[in-house]
């Protein structure tokens, strides 16, 4: 991490403490799997942080984005709260969808997160529609659509780029290549490059290193800003890893991936610490205020898991509303 | 005032009332502009709303389907066309997985205002994937509502009511009804969702007719007055919301009952319709309950065997006969 400081002391901090947020979310969230207290299964954002924080601290807002099965991450760097979130993982009223989405379809339209998508791939319609909703009503905003390196086999992708690229909207197809398709390298997947694809339609394309927030910040407010100069659509490619399995219950892995690979990663490319060494050498927090930053943080995401715990789960009544949208209104 | 204009008309001018009153309402698809459609429904629209609203898609249902989806949820109303029912395969994930419930999912916070105007019907000669009436396979899924206009009348009302809604609607138009005229005021109307229209009055048998079958209904139900027999003809108009009411109280006045809709007989819309009627109904019928739907059997080409797959008005009038007169009846 090579930045010089850029922006004011406050978004550098902020950044941190998002990614944190993020880190503490999902160790709470893997515990409550771990000790069977959660409903299903969940999939952990854990190593990409950098990914989510870097792009959503260069959104307003007002700014729209669609996330994936692995969406914690979205969620929280797009302004989330711990305890909605927490409720609704547990499938309790209070839960951001009040129970009936869960984990992998969380969505808070409050912070213009869009909703987490349990198809893969299965949003990025969604993202260039909001997109195409901005152009023609002209209100500047600008859609991030998240997605893994699995999602790029998907058709979809294909379709929706050729469009976006065809009406020049303001959407920024972010793919997280974390090197992992569920159980499978993306080596053995992906032929060619993923960012000559995007290419290929006259999208302009970007790699970055995804542990860097700093890097995939600056770069993400170029291009929101490009988005909103009527300049998009854009991809980047953000290299990160994840540290969990595909999913929560995904431990034996040893079959497709080593144990010393993912040491490594959490060792030299770990979003967070790497960050955190930065603020100290650039003298903006301390060692100690560091620690202090994450023990309030895992005090608040504990503080929401047992809030979470001991919520009301929905009424009865509650499973057939919401099937079809009021038309009063 | 009231004058006579084709379904095609009524579904254009639908569209063009909606557009010129609600700046949110786009028209996405394949050759909508322009070319207006291959069946040239929306022959003109571009030219007043200009390429802004009315959007020529490529060759991509689901990417626009998709992308409809998207705008919905952020504050267009898109009316999605799909040049043929037969596309619907095509989109069915961005349709039934992300429209239908993204409203539930979301707890009610998300909503997805648009419509999927599209077409079914046989006997255009237009082969296998080109002639599907698949309204059961949306009607099945919670969260879509299902519209089946069966005159110009309906065709402008429920197009009115469904760009209005605030949830996916799937329209179907009978491709061949594009050019039968109806009586259509001239002022502006809405078909509410949900009310059943009683198109014929009748004493001896219901006969519940979608779409286009209501015309072999009504076609059926002249060839058995000339009989003594008299049908009633129940138009449910929607079938998602179903106006059940109407159907079963029609049902308990005549105590018979046949259904007939284009779609595949075996576990479609006339399979529905039945199960409901004898369920709540059971104790006032004379007769089971027939159903007359496709041939399960994709649709064929020649004509010699296209015509053999589709209910007719003959078969409607033979089966009408049996249950009218106790005789038993094996379904076709």
């Amino acid at each position: 991490m090579s930045e010089t400081r850029q922006h004011n002391t406050d978004d550098y901090i902020r950044m941190y403490k998002q990614m944190v947020r993020i880190r503490a979310f999902e160790d709470n969230a893997n515990r409550l799997y771990l000790s069977a207290k959660m409903p299903g299964l969940t999939h952990m954002y854990s190593g990409q942080e950098a990914v989510a924080v870097g792009i959503c601290e260069a959104l307003t807002i007002e700014d729209k984005i669609t996330s994936t099965h692995r969406g914690h991450g979205h969620c929280v760097a797009k302004g989330a709260n711990f305890r909605e979130m927490f409720c609704e993982l547990l499938g309790k009223e209070e839960g951001y969808c009040r129970g009936k989405g869960g984990s992998m379809h969380i969505a808070d339209q409050s912070n213009g997160n869009l909703g987490a998508n349990a198809i893969v791939g299965g949003s990025m319609g969604i993202a260039t529609g909001s997109a195409l909703t901005a152009k023609r009503l002209g209100n500047g905003q600008v859609t991030v659509c998240f997605f893994g390196d699995g999602a790029t086999a998907q058709g979809l992708w294909y379709e929706v780029m050729n469009m976006a690229a065809l009406w020049k909207l303001p959407v920024i197809y972010a793919c997280e290549n974390n090197g992992y398709s569920e159980y499978t390298k993306t080596d053995e997947i992906a032929a060619g490059s993923l960012v000559a694809r995007a290419e290929a339609f006259g999208i302009e394309a970007f790699q970055v290193d995804g542990q860097d927030v700093l890097a995939v910040n600056n770069l993400a407010q170029q291009l929101a800003e490009r988005c909103r100069n009527g300049e998009g659509p854009f991809f980047i490619e953000l290299n990160t890893y994840r540290y969990h399995g595909h999913h929560v219950g995904d431990i034996n892995r040893d079959y497709y991936r080593s144990k010393d690979e993912e040491a490594e990663w959490k060792k030299l490319r770990d979003p967070i610490t790497n960050f955190g060494k930065w603020l100290e050498d650039q003298k903006i927090l301390s060692a100690d205020e560091l620690v202090a930053l994450n023990e309030e943080i895992a005090a608040d995401a504990e503080a929401a898991v047992t809030y979470a715990l001991s919520a009301k789960y929905p009424e009865a009544h509650e499973v057939n509303m919401h099937v079809y949208a009021d038309n009063s209104a | 005032m009231t004058r006579e204009i084709t379904f095609s008309i009524a579904v254009n001018e639908a569209i063009a009332e909606e557009m010129r009153r609600d700046p949110t309402v786009v028209l996405l698809g394949e050759d909508v502009a322009e070319a207006g459609t291959p069946f040239k429904v929306l022959s003109g629209l571009v030219e007043e709303f200009g390429t802004d609203r009315v959007i020529d898609t490529p060759i991509s249902e689901p990417g626009f389907m998709g992308i409809a989806v998207g705008a919905a949820m952020t504050g267009l109303r898109p009316i999605v066309d799909l040049m043929f029912g037969d596309f619907l395969y095509l989109v069915m994930d961005q349709l039934c997985n992300q429209a239908a419930k993204t409203h539930y999912m979301s707890g009610g916070k998300l909503t997805v205002p648009l419509v999927l105007r599209t077409n079914m019907g046989a006997t255009r000669r237009s082969a296998a994937q080109h002639s599907q009436s698949l309204q059961a396979l949306v009607a099945h899924i919670p969260g879509l509502k299902v519209a089946m206009p069966s005159s110009a009348y309906e065709a402008k009302g429920l197009m009115k009511t469904a760009i209005r809604d605030n949830n996916p609607v799937v329209i179907f138009e009978d491709k061949l009804m594009y050019n039968d005229k109806a009586e259509v005021p001239e002022e502006e109307f809405l078909i509410p969702f949900g009310e059943a229209n009683i198109k014929r009055i009748g004493q001896d048998v219901t006969f519940v007719a979608t779409s286009s079958m209501v015309q072999v209904a009504e076609e059926a139900a002249e060839k058995l007055s000339a009989e003594g027999i008299s049908a009633e003809i129940v138009d449910p108009r929607t079938l998602v919301p179903l106006d059940e009411g109407t159907i079963l109280e029609s049902v308990r006045k005549t105590s018979r009952a046949i259904v007939i809709d284009e779609g595949h007989q075996s576990y479609g819309v006339t399979a529905e319709l039945a199960a409901r009627i004898s369920e709540k109904a059971f104790y006032h019928l004379d007769a089971p309950v027939i159903r007359m739907g496709a041939m399960d059997v994709p649709v064929p080409f020649s004509p010699a065997l296209e015509d053999l797959t589709v209910p007719t008005a003959d078969g409607l009038v033979a089966n009408a006969r049996k249950i009218c007169r106790g005789e038993l009846v094996h379904a076709a």
